[in-house]
């Protein structure tokens, strides 16, 4: 399975008239199996690109190519689950299919088995974010999207979502697309990096990273780091 | 219990009134009660009371569903809200009797006409109320239910009715009462029974204890169907959401 993407431009009309630039042109394509993350200032057009990648925006100039049996698994910046329906039933919603083994695991790994039957107005902004990933899981995806799933987190849950994020992408032969600010986030979980451009947004620099994931160590992790420090400067 | 002394309160009031007034004007309690338990015991007020409200549950039925279905239609659809606007502001603005008269006069007395008239009195509110509920969606949700692929049917109850639910208990409790007092003007123009009927024929006769009668009779069965269905509905539609503090 293999995801394409090749955004000429997006233009947006403003309600007095005139347009407004949001992604120069771009391309960048995904295999089965690969991290890609999106990496570029605020406002830059990246939730617009991910809207255009998921089918939510039509009105740009360009081809997406993916199959068209890809299921989808989304976590949004906002958790945006359903505020009148239970932990489990936002999740079965979503996945209907997801077997009794496979939500219990999910549920195990995020440490949710408490909060099952909770409603989501019951639960900390943390646990929310962790009931959208087990959507996005439970989903059993072959294109998974994080919209900066770790933002305004404290380092500490940040840093074990991380990893559990890193744990359920190991799992699976899922694409997946990330989008964050951290670098960190970026080197931790990523294979292949795209900097992106202030709005209208274009990729700057491809970087991949050629260590396997589960093989970087903190000071392999700071090599990479500073490689790609260097790398940026030499770009500007 | 201080519903049931407000109520004892009035009752007096109502006696030492009609002790002053006296004569058929303003008739005693016991008189009033005397017309209930013999209207009731023959029958009649049942009937008459049936009559009503098989009226009212039918054209509250039609103007609810076909209301909430224009509503959402016009909350989402740019071209059906445009398209609608004018008909709305009309229906709005049309005083009750012009539709009742019109409609006895272009479909006769029959009983269709005076269902369908108390109907579209109701509908420009439903479609309002449902329409402001539509716009109110959150399309943050949409999006989520699109990505995920859901099913529109699934889509539909899980994610949009849950949020149109305050908006249709809110539209039926304003509804019900229009219809409760719509329904007493269709009967007594053009109706051979019901409430409104018995009230046009008690009016006719000056007959006071029997317009009290049956006025506040309906006015119990109001209060009654208000309390035990309207008001559960709408606390169960609204149960999740914070409550005012």
């Amino acid at each position: 399975m293999r995801l394409e993407v090749e955004i000429t431009g997006k233009t947006f009309r403003r309600t007095a008239g005139e347009t407004h630039e949001v992604l120069a042109p771009l391309k960048f394509a995904l295999q089965s199996g690969e991290v890609g993350v999106l990496i570029g200032p605020s406002g830059c057009g990246k939730s617009t690109m991910l809207r255009i990648i998921l089918g939510l925006d039509h009105d740009f100039a360009g081809r997406i190519l993916r199959p068209p049996e890809a299921r989808v698994g989304m976590v949004f910046q906002e958790p945006r689950l359903l505020p009148w329906r239970s932990v489990e039933q936002n999740v079965r919603l979503a996945a209907p299919g997801v077997s009794d083994a496979k939500l219990s695991e999910l549920f195990r790994i995020l440490e949710l088995d408490a909060h099952r039957s909770h409603f989501p107005g019951e639960l900390s902004l943390g646990l929310a974010r962790r009931v959208a990933l087990a959507r996005a899981f439970a989903v059993e995806p072959d294109l998974l999207v994080l919209d900066e799933p770790l933002a305004s987190l404290d380092d500490a849950l940040a840093g074990r979502l991380r990893d559990e994020i890193a744990t359920l992408v190991a799992s699976s032969s899922v694409m997946t697309l990330l989008v964050t600010h951290s670098i960190d986030d970026a080197i931790r979980l990523g294979d292949r990096l795209f900097f992106l451009s202030a709005r209208p947004a274009r990729i700057v620099q491809e970087v991949p990273i050629a260590v396997p994931r589960a093989e970087r160590t903190e000071t392999e992790l700071g090599r990479i780091k500073a490689e790609l420090a260097a790398v940026q400067l030499e770009s500007k | 219990m201080l519903r049931l002394l407000s109520f004892v309160l009035f009752l007096a009031v109502w006696w030492i009134a009609a002790l002053f007034v006296g004569g058929p004007k303003l008739p005693s309690p016991p008189a009033v009660l005397n017309v209930i338990v013999a209207d009731a015991s023959s029958g009649t007020l049942f009937l008459h009371l049936g009559a009503t409200l098989a009226r009212v549950a039918l054209s509250f039925v039609l103007a609810m569903s076909l209301g909430s279905a224009i509503g959402y239609l016009m909350g989402r659809v740019r071209l059906a809200d445009r398209l609608g606007d004018p008909w709305l502001i009309l229906l709005l603005n049309l005083p009750a009797l012009v539709v009742i008269v019109l409609a006895y006069i272009w479909a006769g007395l029959t009983e269709a006409a005076a269902i369908a008239a108390i109907a579209i009195n109701k509908l420009p509110t439903a479609i309002v109320t449902l329409r402001e509920g539509t716009r109110a969606l959150d399309r943050s949700l949409d999006e989520m239910a699109t990505v995920f692929a859901m099913p529109r049917w699934r889509a539909f109850r899980h994610v949009v009715l849950p949020q149109l639910a305050p908006y249709i208990a809110a539209s039926a409790r304003s509804g019900l009462s229009l219809v409760w007092k719509i329904v007493l003007v269709a009967e007594l123009l053009g109706r051979p029974n019901g409430v409104g009927f018995e009230i046009g024929v008690a009016f006719q006769l000056f007959d006071t204890p029997r317009l009290l009668a049956y006025s506040l009779t309906f006015a119990a069965v109001v209060l009654v169907i208000e309390t035990l269905l309207v008001q559960p509905f709408e606390a169960r539609a609204t149960r999740w959401r914070p409550r005012a503090a």
